[in-house]
């Protein structure tokens, strides 16, 4: 598309398009731009040849379909962004190709230097391509109709009809038509040319500006945004500052400051479920998180998060992504000093919420001390002794069983060590397992001894938790502008039809033909309609004028 | 009440699914008509040297009445087939209805249920498109696909009605999903008519002698044209799909793009598409090339809804298996 506007036909109002376009006209000089009889060429005359090529039709598209190709592993190998976890288990089950893929940074597909270049360099065609298109387009609109031609015989839909209207009221009468139907026309002697359409290339060109704006928006806009995630217990407000999340993605320009330093406290939350008497499963039906906020200066208020209604406030939108039990533990030592308590959220293994936990005692106790256990709400024996929950709902039954172990924690070496997971490398299992001590079981008011003599551990009672996924980007409305944009240009770019038309008067005889600009199915029957009107419109005159 | 209603909607979906057979092989009886015609037209010496610009007008003698399109007006078979595939389709929708009555709410929460309605509007597409063009003669291959995936459908992925989870509760997967079948519909008429026009461009040009039936269809010119009109209806609506999605996203997920599986592959097909309309406008690519296109993003298609829902992690995890 680097080539100017074609020389032989300076103020042609059709679209402007790269050279190897089929609707381009040719030039004489080979399509490719690879004219071997040209002379060499100079610095200058590379860069005007490695353009032309950048911005050609040819190139776009196979930018296109290597940017097809490009995405696809970022569908095959998990993702850091999406799927951190996968990335990790990958990382665990197979470290001789993790490492390899790590290299290729397939783990991040979409951030990788060779998927940036694909899609860098297909927006620089892009805008190379649109730039002198816009242009040109501007100075189309405002140019007149081409001349008509000589011979229209050839054209499509050629029609030729005798008439005894005069040539000028005839002509008048395909003007006046012609523009009702939104041509633009221009008279030339006994002929009238007019074209429509220009919406044609008016929302070509709207796409491709608003994927150009749909980039910048997701590139340099989504840069201030950040996304964090927290486990909240009922009852324990979170306030929103960096140290209280549990893990948080920054985007490139964030900083500290962008955090609106509000309140959230998880008041209460209910799971609504149904069972399916087919399979006995219980399929969850709704979610509600009741909620109160309060922002810095005001007083708390009321709100709710549902699975598919976030929250906004302070600036972020906070969603629900899960939610689980939380039984509240105290563990003493043998004189009944506590030396640990706390709800423990204990995370959903599933569907009916039997979950998992951790509860770590570093101090107080003679040894480092770590309870690992399991929690169900509705707990049924099994033949085997185990336990399984039977459905998700606690009816005050709930019943907690731990492994317990004392040793070495490892909290010491100050490497951060995640809540949820038990290390249990240098401690020794004193119950559950292997042991020979029976796992410890409580159900809710419940206190037991824990083994040795180490103390005792109460379960007091049970709170729910929710884990929040709180947001922060300043895009959503910018890219929704764009994406209509986009959806709009595409629109009127694919089915509006640019085309001209000529009504001649010729001899007595009045002849109407049409010529497509890009693709136009219906051509054809639009100049026979036209033709026709038209003829129904010099009818209407001739009885007009008899009597 | 919804048991029965639900079992009901089975045994309509299974009715279908055997009318649609029926409707397959009379197309395919249709096809092999066309072929023995076709055959007997080349065994006439005056018309052995018959080139392809006055094809139409040699096969008139032989064939049923020519439209103005070009197309050849229905034969027998061609006409029962399609009766069929309209009494059949009628059954479908049926079965749409009642699973939805069953369930309370739309028929596609789970992968049977979108294959379900999802064929229920690939068939309806290609009943739709024959007012506006006559392309019967993909009957067969509409029929074969639907048979398949239906029958594939019904017999690995049924899942009895379960309430609508909570990631699912929201106005947009009414929107999203129709469009996004809606627009595998219009991708599915376009493969087809892409396919054909290969083996008439083949035929064209000497190369696939073999496939006789063809002579009977247009000419691949106007199979393109026609591939095209009705491919970039589906690109369109694909694009409203990618678009419903992101705002669903938005709300649902707290970020409108973040290149989950499903999100990865649904940018892959439109990318596809844009190729294949850019394609469309390059010279040198206009033809068969773009025809690959049309076929390769379709294919992409079918594998984002089977390959991708069964055995790709993500968010978009609905197919209601184990």
């Amino acid at each position: 598309m680097a080539s100017k506007p074609r020389s032989s036909e300076p103020r042609s109002s059709d679209p402007l398009r790269p050279d190897d376009h089929v609707d381009a006209e040719v030039t004489g000089t080979d399509v490719t731009g690879t004219d071997v009889t040209q002379p060499r060429l100079g610095p200058a005359g590379y860069i005007r040849f490695f353009w032309r090529q950048l911005t050609s039709m040819r190139t776009a598209l196979l930018l296109l379909l290597l940017l097809a190709l490009a995405a696809v592993p970022g569908s095959l190998v998990p993702q850091t962004t999406s799927d951190p976890n996968g990335v990790i288990q990958f990382q665990q089950r197979d470290p001789e190709t993790y490492r390899v893929l790590d290299a290729l940074g397939l783990f991040s597909t979409f951030s990788t230097p060779w998927f940036s270049a694909i899609y860098l360099l297909l927006f620089v065609s892009l805008v190379g391509c649109i730039v002198p298109r816009t242009k040109h387009h501007w100075d189309a609109m405002r140019a007149r109709p081409p001349k008509t031609p000589a011979r229209l015989e050839r054209l499509v839909g050629f029609v030729s009809e005798p008439t005894n209207v005069e040539a000028g009221v005839a002509i008048d009468a395909a003007a006046a038509l012609l523009k009702r139907q939104g041509y633009r026309i221009e008279r030339y002697g006994d002929s009238v040319s007019a074209e429509r359409g220009y919406l044609r290339e008016t929302g070509n060109l709207v796409f491709h500006t608003a994927l150009v704006g749909m980039l910048i928006t997701v590139g340099i806009g989504g840069g201030f945004g950040y996304t964090g995630q927290r486990v909240i217990v009922q009852g324990e407000p979170f306030t929103n500052v960096l140290s209280a999340y549990d893990s948080i993605v920054k985007g490139r320009f964030f900083t500290e400051s962008a955090l609106e330093p509000y309140s959230l406290r998880l008041d209460d939350f209910e799971g609504h479920y149904e069972l399916d008497a087919s399979t006995g499963q219980w399929h969850p039906t709704d979610f509600d998180a009741s909620v109160s906020t309060r922002e810095p200066g005001g007083d708390w208020t009321a709100g709710s998060i549902k699975v598919n209604s976030p929250l906004t406030v302070g600036g972020t939108d906070v969603y629900l992504l899960g939610n689980g039990y939380a039984p509240v533990i105290t563990v003493r030592d043998p004189d009944g000093v506590a030396v640990f308590s706390g709800a423990v959220p204990f995370l959903p293994l599933d569907g009916n919420l039997r979950s998992r936990g951790v509860v770590k005692v570093p101090d107080g106790l003679d040894q480092q001390v770590a309870l690992q256990g399991f929690f169900y709400p509705d707990p049924v024996q099994m033949s085997d002794g185990t336990y399984t929950s039977f459905s998700p709902t606690d009816h005050g039954e709930s019943l907690v069983t731990l492994f317990v172990y004392a040793g070495d924690l490892g909290l010491d070496a100050g490497v951060g060590v995640n809540a949820y997971v038990l290390d249990i490398d240098g401690m020794t299992q004193l119950a559950g397992g292997d042991s020979g001590v029976a796992a410890l079981q409580l159900a809710e008011g419940q206190t037991v001894d824990l083994p040795d003599g180490l103390g005792t551990i109460e379960y007091e009672g049970l709170r729910r938790f929710v884990s929040l996924d709180i947001h922060h980007d300043p895009t959503p409305g910018w890219a929704l502008l764009f994406a209509a944009l986009i959806l709009g240009g595409l629109l009127v770019s694919l089915f509006v039809p640019r085309r001209r038309v000529w009504v001649k008067a010729v001899g007595g005889r009045l002849e109407y033909a049409g010529l497509a600009r890009g693709e136009d199915p219906t051509l054809e029957a639009a100049v026979a309609d036209i033709a026709r009107r038209h003829r129904a419109v010099l009818g209407e005159a001739d009885r007009r004028m008899e009597p | 009440m919804t048991d029965t209603l639900a079992a009901y909607s089975l045994v309509a979906v299974y009715s279908a699914i055997a009318v649609y057979a029926i409707a397959f092989v009379t197309y395919v009886l249709d096809l092999a008509k066309r072929a023995a015609l076709a055959q007997a037209v080349v065994a006439q010496p005056a018309a052995a040297s018959i080139g392809r610009a006055s094809q139409g007008a040699t096969l008139t003698a032989e064939m049923p009445p020519t439209t103005s399109t070009g197309t050849p007006g229905a034969s027998r078979y061609q006409r029962t087939a399609f009766a069929l595939t309209i009494l059949a389709w009628v059954i479908h929708v049926a079965a749409v209805v009642l699973r939805a009555v069953a369930a309370g709410r739309v028929p596609w929460a789970n992968l049977f249920e979108f294959t379900m309605t999802g064929t229920a509007i690939i068939v309806g597409v290609f009943l739709l498109v024959q007012l506006w063009r006559d392309l019967k003669l993909l009957g067969a291959y509409v029929t074969g696909v639907v048979v398949l995936l239906g029958s594939l459908a019904t017999a690995n992925f049924y899942v009895d009605v379960t309430p609508l989870p909570p990631a699912l509760q929201s106005a947009w997967l009414g929107i999203h999903v129709l469009v996004a079948m809606l627009a595998t519909g219009f991708f599915a008429v376009g493969g087809g008519l892409s396919i054909v026009q290969l083996l008439q461009q083949r035929r064209e040009a000497g190369k696939a002698a073999g496939i006789r039936f063809l002579k009977s269809f247009p000419t691949s010119e106007v199979l393109e044209v026609t591939a095209n009109r009705v491919v970039i209806v589906g690109f369109a609506l694909w694009t409203f799909t990618l678009m419903a999605g992101a705002i669903w996203a938005e709300r649902a997920w707290g970020r409108y793009w973040g290149w989950d599986t499903k999100e990865v592959w649904t940018f892959i097909i439109w990318v596809v598409f844009a190729g294949y309309v850019h394609a469309r406008a390059t010279r040198g690519w206009r033809g068969s090339r773009s025809a690959w296109l049309a076929i390769i993003g379709f294919a992409a298609v079918i594998f984002n809804f089977t390959v991708v829902n069964l055995f790709f992690s993500g968010l978009h995890a609905y197919t209601g298996l184990k």
